[in-house]
């Protein structure tokens, strides 16, 4: 084994950075006492900012190697995904500071931090023991925080479900792992060899796994339950970046150990796509709660990204890079808003909407935004990102799957219309808005600002991630 | 490089909208100033645009501007007017002028309204002058979606909500419907490029062109009113406030209509022969029914809904003709529909405003008391029925030549509808204007102000004046015809 070298430093900068920052972030909380502790969210997304720009300038890769002995793979992907994790880890804490029910702060940003940890290490893991590690080290944290808020019922609720299910589903990986392993003999990602059913069977196994990531029908079940009664910015990070996390290994994985049957695993996800899609926002049609109404329609846009994986190009996988990164910006800013509301109202229930924009137009704004764009309305970057996946799948020839993903947003325009028309249509009780203000932390005001504009230029100057996601997409092929 | 006028006629509208919401919600005044002063400078760019293209005698596109916007797939922002979209470019200036004065009175969030309203605008002129496809897209879904909420919030309270989200998502099937077909042509072209001046020359089979000719044209039509897709248009007409009306019947239409020409007709000419006579058959039924229908309304606002879907068959029918008398009519006619049925939609405006209600039989008198608006009415009323002095019968005339020429029986059957409008027009003019005023209204009808009767000025202006002096737009119009002529016949 070769002596550390530059590179392999530079492989792992974010995440040596990540777990400094942890340990920084946990120092703090024993210095800081009391109100003091709430800089905490400060350090937290200050830092994210920094190791981001670090990485930036200093850890762009070169030509794709492999690194650690095989282990992780230090390539434009793994770079792409893991500024994406960041920028939703940023975000987050930002969100998370004004949550009063989350005590004992220093725990959570740790428990953040250690999860973005673990989805960097997951974009780049290029061996299935190193993989199985980093979904873990992802994954606990999350149940944690999912369950952090102990005295609320629907809280524990939430941490219990995301927890069974993800032992579940974890179990059933693994257990297509050591077949992998088994079969190829190395549990290194090479290209599988073996008879094309043996190869189905592999694949659903790992789907099984990753489609509880993702939040795939069928293994959906969890995510309204849990994202309903999660804290709501965690609700956030797990539909945005731990989400991405699953598509980074998805991609990854069927594109590099299972190149040669592309046809099966591509009409496996083709199906699983336009039950996703058609499940989630049929769903999404009938539900009164805001933050149930996102996780249905976050599992909605898990099918659109699957497309663009199904379509298994060049333009495919860029265009699910782009989804990706649009999706994030703007379920973070709605997930933002809910809580910015939800902490001032006491309630996330689409009827309490009722004349915000009377209240605060600039949050009825900025939930117009968020919710045109989760619709794909140009000029957001939810408007691109689906033309993208949509353009992909007809690429490839598959007419007939753009064609649902069509049909499915329109059926999705309908639901976010109908929370912007409570919110700009509908009046509260008494008519007299103006008294009952909804103001805006700085935290919130900072982070819901910075998305919308960066929404709003995603989806005008799209050129320059658009190309960055070609780079990225690249080094699958 | 050159002044790039086209840009900023679409880019005024956004930025004042922005503008607006950055102002304080009660600061009205300042709003509404803000609002008028964006608009007439729209409205002065895009005159201009219109006069350099008439005075120096233009032809093909014009006014070109091309930025790269996403080299990686051949997107670019490209834009240009040409005979066709000159004159819908100018009126949309003309709308959204008149419009912010004939909404001037809105109390409600007039901020949010205003900046609502431009960007619909900004939307709009973007599709007018858009060469590239994706970008076509791009603008025509910033057109559709302000409406859901100008009609749901500003609209009238009892259909509103249903009229808003049936309009919406009509015209967004409509849209990606049309959408799938360009991605189709996108790829099949393999030239790797969305400009629309590049593809008329990728030569499509006919076999492709056959498939793909009825779900893009039939896609954008929906917003050109087309039977049996014209569900929404009375509906939401009537739910949307009056400068949403305007805007809808007069620009938004056109939208629709120059949308299905440019990229149905233009880009797949063999599809548009194979299927001309459908199209021909759902536009004489258009007008017909729409007629009909009109006839049998009480409700003032539903009976111009329903004109304008009567008129905007016509389009449709001179687009079917695919020949010269049948195109040039039909790029006039979006033009003074437009402007007919804005004043159209402002008169009714103006009077549900004072008596509180559209029902014909209880209105009247209303000439005494607001004689502009009477008079306005008239001059509209009488495009409407196409008299020779107006603009209307510079555009149906041609129209019905043309059709003439490919099947008689169709102009014939159609040209029933001159007579029905005809009626239903003087009908609704007598009742409405000169009968006496029934007991409940007396005294409670006021005139309208200065800032409606230079709307309705300017929109009769240009009525007559069009109607007086064809060669103001005829042979503009002749030259995009010439250009559609040249795609048809050389594919």
């Amino acid at each position: 084994m070769t002596a550390y070298n530059s590179t392999m430093i530079l492989a792992i900068l974010p995440e040596i950075l990540l777990l400094v920052l942890g340990i920084l972030v946990l120092l703090f909380d024993v210095i800081w006492k009391g109100e003091k502790r709430r800089a905490l969210g400060w350090l937290t997304a200050g830092g994210a900012a920094l190791i981001s720009i670090i990485t930036l300038l200093l850890g762009r890769p070169g030509g794709p190697q492999s690194v650690f002995g095989g282990m992780l793979r230090f390539d434009w992907l793994g770079f792409a995904f893991k500024q994406i994790f960041l920028l939703g880890t940023i975000v987050t804490a930002l969100f998370m500071m004004d949550i009063e029910k989350l005590n004992r702060r220093g725990q959570a940003y740790a428990l953040l931090l250690t999860a973005t940890l673990g989805m960097s290490l997951m974009a780049s893991a290029a061996d299935l023991v190193m993989l199985y590690l980093a979904i873990e080290t992802t994954s606990i944290p999350l149940y944690v925080l999912a369950g952090f808020l102990l005295d609320d019922d629907r809280s524990a609720e939430a941490g219990f479900k995301y927890l069974l299910f993800g032992a579940m589903t974890s179990a059933v990986l693994l257990y297509g792992f050591s077949l992998l392993y088994g079969f190829s003999g190395t549990t290194s990602l090479a290209s599988f060899i073996g008879s094309p059913s043996l190869a189905l069977g592999l694949i659903f196994l790992i789907i099984v796994g990753l489609g509880f990531k993702i939040s795939a029908v069928p293994f959906h079940f969890w995510a309204p339950d849990t994202y309903e009664g999660s804290p709501t910015p965690v609700a956030g990070f797990l539909s945005t970046a731990s989400k991405a996390a699953g598509f980074a290994v998805l991609l990854r994985l069927f594109l590099t150990a299972f190149p040669q049957f592309v046809e099966q695993w591509a009409a496996v996800l083709a199906v699983l796509a336009t039950v996703t899609m058609t499940v989630g926002n049929l769903l999404a049609l009938a539900q009164k709660n805001v933050k149930r109404l996102l996780a249905y329609s976050s599992i909605a846009h898990a099918g659109y990204i699957l497309i663009g994986v199904v379509a298994a190009s060049k333009l495919g996988v860029a265009s699910v890079i782009f989804y990706l990164i649009a999706y994030l910006l703007t379920n973070l800013a709605a997930f933002g808003i809910v809580a910015a509301f939800g902490r001032v109202a006491g309630s996330d229930e689409i009827a309490s909407y009722a004349g915000l924009s009377r209240r605060a137009p600039g949050l009825a704004f900025a939930m117009l935004v968020a919710f045109l764009s989760l619709a794909g309305m140009p000029p957001f970057g939810g408007f691109i990102a689906k033309v993208l996946v949509f353009t992909a799948a007809v690429e490839t020839g598959w007419i007939w799957l753009a064609v649902v993903g069509v049909v499915n947003s329109i059926i999705g325009l309908y639901y976010y219309l109908t929370v912007l028309k409570v919110v700009y249509l509908y009046r509260m009780e008494g008519e007299n808005e103006e008294q009952y203000p909804v103001t805006l932390t700085r935290p919130y005001a900072l982070a819901l600002t910075a998305l919308s504009i960066a929404i709003l230029i995603i989806g005008v100057l799209f050129a320059p991630w658009f190309d960055s996601a070609s780079i990225a997409a690249l080094n699958l092929f | 490089m050159t002044f790039p006028i086209l840009s900023i006629i679409v880019f005024i509208p956004l930025v004042a909208g922005m503008l607006i919401l950055l102002f304080p919600g009660e600061r009205k005044t300042e709003i509404r100033v803000t609002a008028l002063a964006a608009a007439t400078f729209a409205l002065f760019l895009s005159a201009w645009v219109y006069a350099e293209y008439l005075v120096k005698g233009l032809t093909g596109y014009q006014f070109q501007e091309y930025v790269e916007w996403l080299p990686a797939l051949g997107i670019g922002y490209h834009v240009g007017v040409d005979g066709m979209s000159a004159p819908l470019v100018l009126l949309t200036g003309v709308v959204m002028f008149t419009g912010v004065l004939i909404s001037w009175g809105i109390e409600d969030r007039p901020r949010e309204f205003f900046a609502f309203l431009f960007i619909l605008a900004s939307g709009v002129f973007g599709v007018f002058v858009s060469l590239d496809l994706f970008q076509l897209f791009f603008f025509y879904e910033i057109a559709v979606f302000p409406m859901y909420l100008l009609i749901a919030i500003w609209g009238w309270v009892k259909t509103r909500e249903y009229a808003a989200m049936k309009l919406t998502l009509y015209l967004f099937v409509g849209s990606v419907v049309s959408l799938v077909g360009a991605l189709a042509m996108y790829w099949t072209s393999g030239m790797q490029t969305f400009d629309m001046l590049q593809l008329e020359r990728a030569g499509f089979s006919a076999e492709f062109q056959r498939i793909w000719f009825l779900p893009v044209f039939l896609g954008f039509a929906v917003l050109g009113g087309i039977w049996p897709f014209h569900n929404w248009s009375p509906d939401g007409h009537v739910a949307a406030p009056t400068a949403v009306s305007m805007f809808h019947a007069g620009v938004l239409m056109k939208l629709g209509a120059f949308a299905a020409l440019r990229v149905g007709i233009m880009l797949l000419p063999e599809g548009a022969k194979y299927w001309s006579w459908l199209i021909m058959a759902f536009a004489a039924i258009a007008v017909v029914y729409g007629a009909f229908i009109a006839f049998v309304q009480t409700d003032f606002k539903y009976m111009v809904g329903f004109s304008s879907v009567s008129h905007m068959g016509l389009v449709m029918l001179g687009f079917s003709t695919l020949n010269q008398q049948g195109l040039l009519g039909s790029g006039v006619q979006m033009f003074s529909h437009g402007v007919m049925t804005a004043l159209f939609f402002a008169v009714v405006g103006m009077i549900y405003d004072r008596a509180h209600t559209r029902e014909i039989p209880e209105l009247g008198g209303m000439a005494k008391v607001m004689p502009f608006a009477g008079i306005g009415f008239i001059i509209g009323g009488l495009v409407s029925m196409g008299m020779p002095g107006f603009s209307g019968f510079v555009a149906e005339f041609p129209i019905f030549m043309g059709v003439w020429k490919v099947q008689p029986w169709v102009a014939i059957v159609a040209s029933i509808s001159i007579v029905i409008t005809a009626a239903y027009i003087m009908r609704n003019i007598r009742d409405v204007f000169f009968r006496p005023m029934p007991e409940h209204l007396e005294g409670h009808i006021s005139d309208i102000n200065v800032l409606d009767k230079i709307a309705i000025v300017l929109l009769c202006l240009l009525m007559v004046g069009l109607g007086m002096i064809p060669s103001l737009m005829v042979p503009m119009v002749q030259s995009g015809v010439d250009n559609i002529l040249r795609l048809l016949g050389g594919a």
